[in-house]
């Protein structure tokens, strides 16, 4: 994620910019501007709904549903010719197909033997694309440039703003679906095999069946996300798009916002990317993994200090000064 | 038809040379084990004492090789003679993690120790690579270097050396824990933390004991790799991977465990590498893993 952003944009963002630049980062997530310099967010904006979608956030590798996501839409139109999106649809469905083949044998595993084999199949798809000729093994894929229909093959030339429209737009549908979701009989069940699983199983709810839909509709978030992702950078690396960084990130924002929140995986995106974009913009080409260093720092201190997330941190706050005892929702 | 006569000869001189070639891949895939299986101990150690896995594992490991590689760079000092030195900057490394992070860490709920680790993790690969550069480095004339043969066999001198002191520090970590007191009390911690505290072990200090352990035995296994492998980054990734992968095999909190399974995936991968494709290595441990996991859901050897 860290080469999201072309390498030269931080040449050509000046400092005295920099304000007016954070305004348009912390709005961005709601509020579009129409300078182009923003459009980091709108490279980002997808893994957000992601993020969200996590009812089960501990899986360390979700970047294998982000690359399946973007191959899908990426292969069906340079071989066929099909719009990606056609190929978004066929991404989330091939991405729900691979979360029953990993979930089934896998979800049954317990705590840290889980977590260890989601690291595993994170490596194994990733070697399986950088072997397979047929989809450009270890060099990866170009997306084909057209400029007849920007709206038919999903890339804009002229300008970056309608990028930021669609991930909007993914990012709200991404929320729209959890927020029902929490709402529905299926998301109580779920809530409760989180938070009880023993007591869940007794009262009845099938676990192993519930986990594996939830895995499911998680990965098909994640190859919306992807699908976005390889339209806007037009070239596909299976080096970056199974890496374990986009996995991290996309944890990242889980944990730092506040996991099995809705609310909190946006907020860990909108601190998260401003800090990105300026730690590359302010120590440009010296060290690129500057980000880096500040991210590893960042998500130690965040879950020594605050593990449930920062989004509890206000939640708190609201509550003492409301003198209420709820919950927020 | 000249063809075809070529491809028998082929296959004749494939099989006169696969018996020799499997004997040479065993021996290298078992010393390379007995490298995963020291720096899965730390780890099953650290696991079994606290359950807490430690996603840094593989950076500590970088972090040794590093150490070892300025001691020759800057005081010409021979991986040899720097590895008891770098076996106590890691242990003392794992004092100060025990109670600078991970103390606190435990109290977060698993998520958030996961992401915590390897958050650590991630500031020190990063943190490396803008120090040092990305660049591969090597440590050039160690004081063993060169090959032993034996029959046709060749095996580098320097990874048997490597495995005979992965071999001896196992031993020793094996007389440590099962016949000195102290050894006993780390077990009794182990066990049962409140029943063993109640006996009057401290069982704080067993932790930190744990981490200096863990540590020392991964700046033992980093020492002696950085004779024979490149120094990077990024080195330390694919041997936590494999370490995790034999803790979790062996069962966590094993040590008998760590090493039965860190030599079994030196072993499949090597002969994997040899029968089929070196590229395919990690798939058919993943394999190994799921298939052992599914049919014992705690490892081979596991209490957990």
């Amino acid at each position: 994620m860290a080469t999201a952003a072309p390498v030269g944009r931080g040449a050509r963002c000046g400092g005295n910019r920099v304000v007016a630049r954070l305004s348009i980062y912390l709005q961005g997530i709601v509020f579009p501007s129409p300078d182009d310099s923003h459009f980091a967010v709108c490279a980002h904006g997808p893994i957000v709904e992601r993020g969200s979608g996590t009812v089960r956030p501990d899986q360390p590798r979700p970047s294998n549903f982000f690359g399946i996501g973007a191959y899908s839409s990426t292969v069906l139109f340079t071989k066929y010719a099909i719009t990606p999106w056609a190929g978004l649809l066929v991404g989330m469905l091939l991405s729900a197909l691979a979360a029953v083949a990993i979930g089934v044998p896998t979800l049954r595993l317990r705590g840290h033997y889980f977590a260890i084999a989601t690291l595993l199949i994170g490596s194994s798809v990733q070697i399986v694309f950088q072997r397979w000729d047929w989809v450009g093994a270890a060099s990866g894929l170009y997306v084909p440039i057209d400029r007849t229909s920007p709206l038919f093959y999903l890339q804009f030339h002229t300008s970056k703003v309608p990028y930021y429209y669609l991930a909007l737009g993914a990012a709200a549908a991404g929320y729209l679906v959890v927020w029902k979701l929490r709402r529905s009989r299926f998301g109580f069940r779920l809530q409760a095999l989180r938070d009880e699983p023993d007591a869940a199983a007794s009262l009845g709810i099938a676990i192993a069946r519930h986990k594996v839909l939830a895995f499911m509709i998680s990965g098909a978030m994640m190859s919306v996300a992807g699908t976005f992702y390889g339209q806007y950078v037009l070239v596909l690396d299976p080096e970056r798009l199974f890496s374990m960084e986009i996995s991290i990130i996309v944890l990242l924002m889980t944990v730092l916002g506040g996991s099995g929140t809705l609310w909190g995986p946006a907020l860990g995106a909108a601190i998260l990317v401003p800090l990105s974009e300026f730690s590359r913009i302010w120590f440009g080409g010296t060290g690129r993994t500057i980000d880096l260093i500040l991210y590893g720092i960042l998500i130690l201190l965040v879950c020594m200090w605050r593990p449930s997330g920062i989004l509890s941190l206000l939640e708190e706050r609201i509550r003492r000064r409301t003198g209420t005892h709820e919950p927020a929702p | 038809m000249h063809v075809f006569v070529n491809q028998f000869w082929c296959l004749e001189v494939r099989a006169l040379m696969s018996g020799e070639l499997i004997i040479q891949a065993v021996i290298s895939g078992l010393l390379m084990g007995l490298i995963y299986a020291l720096v899965a101990v730390g780890l099953s150690l650290i696991f079994g004492l606290m359950e807490i896995v430690n996603f840094a594992h593989g950076e500590f490991l970088m972090l040794a090789m590093f150490t070892t590689f300025w001691f020759w760079a800057l005081a010409s000092l021979d991986p040899l003679l720097s590895l008891p030195l770098v076996a106590i900057i890691l242990a003392l490394a794992g004092i100060l993690v025990h109670f600078g992070i991970i103390r606190r860490l435990l109290k977060a709920p698993m998520l958030a120790q996961v992401c915590g680790t390897f958050g650590l993790g991630v500031a020190l690969r990063a943190g490396a690579q803008f120090l040092w550069t990305p660049d591969f480095r090597t440590i050039t004339n160690p004081l063993i270097a060169g090959r032993v043969q034996i029959g046709p066999i060749f095996i580098g001198q320097p990874q048997l050396i490597t495995g005979g002191i992965c071999l001896l520090s196992f031993v020793a970590l094996w007389w440590f824990v099962t016949r000195t007191e102290t050894g006993l009390g780390l077990q009794a911690t182990a066990q049962d933390r409140q029943a063993a505290a109640v006996m009057g072990i401290p069982t704080e200090r067993m932790s930190a004991l744990g981490w200096a352990i863990g540590l020392g035995c991964v700046g033992i296994a980093g020492s002696m790799l950085s004779t024979f492998y490149y120094i990077f980054p990024e080195v330390g990734v694919n041997f936590a991977l494999l370490a995790f992968v034999a803790v979790a095999l062996g069962g966590f909190g094993s040590i008998l465990g760590s090493l039965v399974a860190g030599v079994l995936i030196g072993l499949v991968e090597s002969l994997g590498g040899l029968l089929l494709d070196p590229s395919y290595k990690t798939l058919i441990v993943f394999g190994l893993y799921l298939a052992v996991v599914i049919v014992r859901p705690h490892g081979l050897f596991g209490r957990f």
